[in-house]
């Protein structure tokens, strides 16, 4: 079995993230924001979430912020996933499956091309 | 909602809504009292008397108090399907604590479902929020309670200016969560 996360072993992390920004140049500040409200939740925003994480985790990628909101009036369409570029550009997506979140994160967040057919109006 | 843990991640936002920067979460599986009991606590600014009436009461909530919702009611009868109840209490200014309790054992008592998962779509979102959070196992036989504790505090401390969405942050988070909860229910099977 594997042991229980430690902190010393998040310090090793720290560590190893700090070395890593420096090589980096900043990556220019995109947020993905998911909606979390009663809505959101009853519709799978938890496993579109972890979606995203696990893609972030995944492909190793670094200078993008996730964050959440509550139900912003369109609880049909959740869950809904919003993408901020650093050109402050807000890009709303809707319905958007564990599948289709990571198609998001590759297309749009990493690629830098809006996912076209998963958009919504606002 | 068919978990507790999807539940939890709802309440929260209750909290995240009222503006706390402290919350606490706690689970506990009690077998010998055969209750599994959950609490959710926030430093927000709480409500008065007739709001928390209409939180628990679906059929009094008017389109101006919208943001209210039907989490709460459809939990409240969840756990009173299942010999259990909802009870919150809460002061203006000071905070909020929910508290409910189902029969462990109750056929109905919905699964506690992905702890894990709910915790990280918590926290990582919200790393202005120190996040607390226990699991507690009371076995019968045993004097004290097994458990599983985390603070988000401490990992933030650590982590300074690196922030919780780093890769490899989320790999640790990812894993102190899913270890720590399945080493838990491994020893209290």
């Amino acid at each position: 079995m594997t042991t229980i996360k430690s902190l010393e072993d998040l310090k090793r992390v720290r560590e190893e993230a700090l070395a890593k920004r420096k090589m980096k140049t900043e990556a220019g500040g995109k947020r993905v924001i998911v909606g979390m409200g009663t809505c959101g939740i009853a519709a799978g925003a938890r496993e579109t979430m972890k979606a995203i994480l696990n893609y972030i985790e995944k492909e190793n990628l670094t200078g993008v912020v996730v964050t959440q909101t509550g139900c912003i009036g369109m609880c049909e369409r959740e869950p809904i996933v919003q993408v901020e570029t650093g050109e402050g550009s807000l890009v709303t997506y809707g319905r958007v499956t564990p599948e289709q979140a990571e198609r998001i994160m590759r297309e749009h967040v990493t690629g830098g091309k809006v996912v076209t057919d998963l958009v919504v109006p606002v | 909602m068919k978990e507790i843990a999807l539940h939890i991640l709802d309440i929260a936002q209750n909290s995240l809504a009222a503006g706390a920067s402290e919350i606490r979460i706690s689970v506990e599986e009690d077998l010998i009292a055969d209750r599994l009991r959950l609490c959710v606590e926030d430093n927000g600014k709480g409500m008065d008397a007739q709001t928390l009436q209409q939180v628990v009461d679906p059929f009094t909530t008017s389109r101006t108090t919208r943001s209210v919702g039907l989490g709460i009611p459809l939990l409240k009868a969840a756990a009173e399907a299942s010999g259990g109840e909802l009870r919150i209490e809460s002061t203006p200014g000071c905070g909020t604590r929910l508290v409910v309790a189902f029969q462990h054992s109750h056929i109905d008592r919905m699964p506690l479902g992905d702890l894990p998962g709910t915790l990280l779509a918590l926290v990582v979102p919200n790393p202005q929020v120190r996040w607390q959070f226990r699991y507690n196992v009371t076995l019968p036989g045993v004097g004290e309670a097994h458990s599983f504790t985390f603070d988000s505090d401490e990992i933030v401390r650590v982590l300074g200016d690196i922030p919780l969405s780093d890769p490899d942050v989320l790999a640790f988070l990812r894993a102190h969560l899913t270890e720590g909860i399945a080493a838990l229910q491994a020893e209290c099977k």
